[in-house]
């Protein structure tokens, strides 16, 4: 029994702190927020080169070839850092292709992904903003040689700089009607308007597809069997998110319990009192058993698969609402301070929030848990 | 991380899953948790104590040259967490064995451990803690029992208060106040108190639950032999704190909690609330989901701490939320089930129309006990946010 990391996994996640400690500051966040682009191609290249575009890119195609537990730990470190950039869409689309797509895409994307030399992101969401199958209602038409698209797909992460789409579409009815396609991003007719979040250091967009043909060698995982596909990408979309979140909470209370050491107020330091301290106590009791969570979640979806859902589940559920209560204290333990644009508390307060409803929030991933459990 | 357990810890388990199956006693289901009042039912907890002893299950922790049987830790979790799933009958000498039994082997003189430990292991001899006063709760170090060196016996005035069990004990471990000029820390020993000696008198306090479990305890001219300090003179504050590192019980309590969620959804799943079925119910699911999810994290944070453990890994911050965590989850499953059972949750154990006996009333007031004893979690909030976090302590 080891409930624990091993060497290597804590070396990957002390390296990848000092690196992005070093190379990705606040302040480099904040060029990056204001940047219409909002992608910061040279980070995104040093990352890449330090493997971690592939982490979960077999080594036959250039990656890493580590685990999901791996690549949470990374993400802990990136929601820790508020990375911003398109490494968590990139990855998720990487996922679904690892998942569904067959040798001839995996030799043509999958070793320019790992190298940093291609992003992807998937594109699953519609203006409905459900989170199942019967959400999914771009069509794709069948054709002679091919398929013909037409439709809307929202809240696509970084879709303008993308070099290829995964879209999830309807070619038939209910879970067996869904199929993904791989669109590469400057086909003729996908037009993509950036929608703004308050959390600038994420790009969803609004992706139109308009009369887009694609040949039957764009499916991925067969068609029909799209859902099959997603259903795994989003249960690891969930842990990788809670992870993010998780290092997020955890770097959200360090700066408030700093900041509540120096600062005074009646004479003494404000963390001296107690209503003060008993907020950060509190956070601290949510977050190293959410710890714990996370790394189960991760590890199951490895090693335990009738477990991964359920556990993934927990884990978004848990983070969804641990970062944001934590955000809000730390926030609340800066006082006025922690309220202004200058200081960087309200990055991560903002990140709380976008991760905390994206690929769905804590009450929907506890109906989702009670049906898993058979409540 | 591979959370199988080794096929010898396994084997291990069979073994001791199968001498549960047969040796549990059947219990009566009337019977509350923490109630003493029946004599036979102490002579019958003494006597299962004593078959754990034979059967190597006893004192799992404590080397074998006092007794124990010297077990590693992977052991001791396996024992504890099998005797709650088989929902096995509570150790009537658990503060000798852990408490007072450990500090011995840490502290106590050669004559103090032959005296003492062999006779907390058979059930002879059973332990009560006196550390709490009416005026040393939360602040326990301000104690002011008084404990005056005398020749070669110590004269002890004073009072304890919340002392579980020590209407039946033999033996009380003590904390007095031997230095009333030294800062309050450093005049605290650690006294070993015969309840048997003249000028010990008790009173039995009732909790909400109705049971009577709590007494407060007496001291007028109470003559202790100088042979039962335990440590040095004045270092009882050393000695009773390096004793509370000693209780490693953590999977065993998760698995506690976990079978009181069973509980809850099972009552949720077959109880109807206004015309529907509770579990059918989106707010009562939400609720049971919720819970769900902080017991399983629960469950994995006590993982990563026995793996920190097993690694010989300092105890982390992750170690100092389990109490507060852990009573208050416990407190909360409870709540949720009164909420399930509606008008009928408040009815008590020998009502008519009782649901599941009585005990999620029970449970209800017994589970807001433990938030507060041991450390209510305004301390505890006080020990993770000081020690934890390093963050001043208040003026």
């Amino acid at each position: 029994m080891d409930f624990g990391l091993s060497e290597e996994q804590e070396h990957l996640q002390r390296s990848a702190r000092e690196f992005l400690e070093r190379e990705c500051p606040a302040t480099f966040v904040r060029t990056v927020m204001s940047d219409p682009e909002g992608f910061p191609r040279g980070l995104y290249r040093q990352m890449a080169e330090l493997g971690w575009a592939g982490l979960v890119i077999p080594e036959l195609y250039g990656g890493l070839g580590l685990t999901l537990l791996d690549l949470a730990l990374l993400m802990e470190e990136m929601g820790r850092a508020v990375l911003p950039g398109p490494f968590f869409s990139s990855t998720l689309a990487t996922l679904a292709l690892l998942q569904g797509a067959g040798t001839a895409q995996k030799k043509e994307w999958l070793p320019r992904l790992a190298a940093g030399d291609a992003v992807a992101s998937l594109a699953w969401i519609e203006a409905n903003d459900r989170l199942d199958a019967d959400g999914i209602s771009v069509r794709a038409r069948k054709v002679r040689g091919g398929y013909r698209l037409s439709g809307t797909k929202m809240f696509v992460t970084d879709a303008h700089v993308a070099d290829v789409l995964v879209v999830a579409c309807r070619t038939g009815k209910g879970e067996e009607g869904v199929t993904l396609l791989l669109l590469p991003g400057d086909t003729p007719g996908v037009i993509i308007r950036p929608l703004q979040s308050i959390d600038q250091t994420r790009r969803p967009m609004e992706v139109e597809l308009r009369d887009i043909e694609l040949p039957p060698s764009a499916v991925v995982g067969g068609e029909g069997k799209g859902w099959k596909v997603l259903a795994r990408v989003l249960d690891a979309a969930c842990v990788a998110l809670a992870a993010d979140s998780l290092g997020g909470a955890q770097k959200s209370l360090e700066m408030a319990v700093e900041y509540a050491k120096v600062r005074e107020q009646f004479g003494r330091p404000i963390g001296s009192f107690q209503a003060v301290k008993h907020m950060a106590a509190e956070v601290v009791s949510e977050v190293e058993p959410a710890r714990s969570l996370v790394w189960y979640a991760a590890y199951a979806c490895d090693a335990v698969p009738r477990e991964a859902s359920r556990a993934a589940a927990m884990a978004k559920a848990r983070l969804s609402d641990v970062y944001s209560r934590t955000t809000n204290r730390a926030v609340q333990i800066h006082g006025g301070i922690g309220f202004t644009w200058e200081h960087d508390m309200h990055l991560w307060f903002k990140r709380a929030k976008w991760n905390e409803f994206a690929f769905g929030d804590a009450t929907y991933h506890r109906e989702r848990l009670a049906r898993l459990a058979r409540f | 991380m591979d959370l199988s357990f080794s096929p010898e810890h396994e084997e291990f388990r069979r073994q001791v899953r199968a001498w549960l199956k047969v040796n549990v006693p059947k219990r009566d289901p009337d019977e509350s948790l923490a109630d003493y009042s029946d004599p036979k039912r102490i002579q019958r907890l003494k006597a299962w104590q004593r078959k754990l002893d034979d059967a190597g299950y006893l004192a799992m922790g404590w080397p074998k040259e006092y007794g124990g049987q010297g077990a590693d830790l992977m052991r001791q979790t396996i024992v504890n967490q099998e005797f709650v799933l088989a929902r096995a009958p509570q150790q009537i000498g658990m503060m000798g064995i852990l408490m007072v039994g450990p500090t011995l082997i840490q502290f106590g003189t050669d004559e103090q451990k032959r005296r003492f430990l062999p006779k907390i292991l058979s059930a002879e001899e059973i332990w009560c803690q006196g550390y709490s006063e009416p005026g040393a709760g939360s602040d326990l170090a301000s104690l002011k029992t008084r404990a005056d060196l005398v020749g070669d016996e110590f004269i002890v005035n004073g009072q304890k208060v919340w002392t579980s069990n020590a209407q039946f004990a033999d033996w009380m471990f003590c904390l007095v106040r031997t230095d009333p000029e030294a800062p309050k820390h450093r005049g605290i020993s650690y006294l070993l108190i015969d309840m048997k000696t003249p000028g010990i008198s008790l009173r039995p306090l009732i909790q909400m639950t109705g049971d009577a479990g709590f007494n407060e305890v007496f001291f007028d001219d109470v003559r202790v032999p100088r042979r039962n300090l335990v440590g040095e003179l004045n270092q009882g504050w050393l000695v009773a704190n390096a004793t509370l590192a000693h209780e490693r019980n953590m999977l065993g309590s998760t698995t506690r909690t976990q079978l009181m969620f069973n509980g809850v959804l099972r009552l949720a799943q077959t109880r109807e609330r206004y015309g529907t079925l509770a579990s059918a119910d989106p707010v009562v699911r939400q609720r049971l989901a919720d819970l769900m999810i902080r017991v399983e994290a629960m469950k994995y944070h006590s993982l990563r701490q026995l793996t920190d453990a097993l690694k010989q890994r300092p105890l982390g911050i992750g170690a100092s939320v389990n109490k507060l965590v852990s009573t208050e989850l416990n407190h909360d499953i409870a709540a949720l089930a009164l909420e399930v059972m509606g008008n009928y949750a408040p009815l008590a154990r020998k009502s008519a129309h009782v649901i599941d006996r009585g005990i999620w009333p029970y449970e209800f007031m017994f589970t807001l006990g433990l938030v507060i004893g041991g450390g209510t979690s305004q301390i505890q909030k006080n020990i993770i946010s000081e020690r934890g976090l390093g963050m001043p302590r208040g003026s």
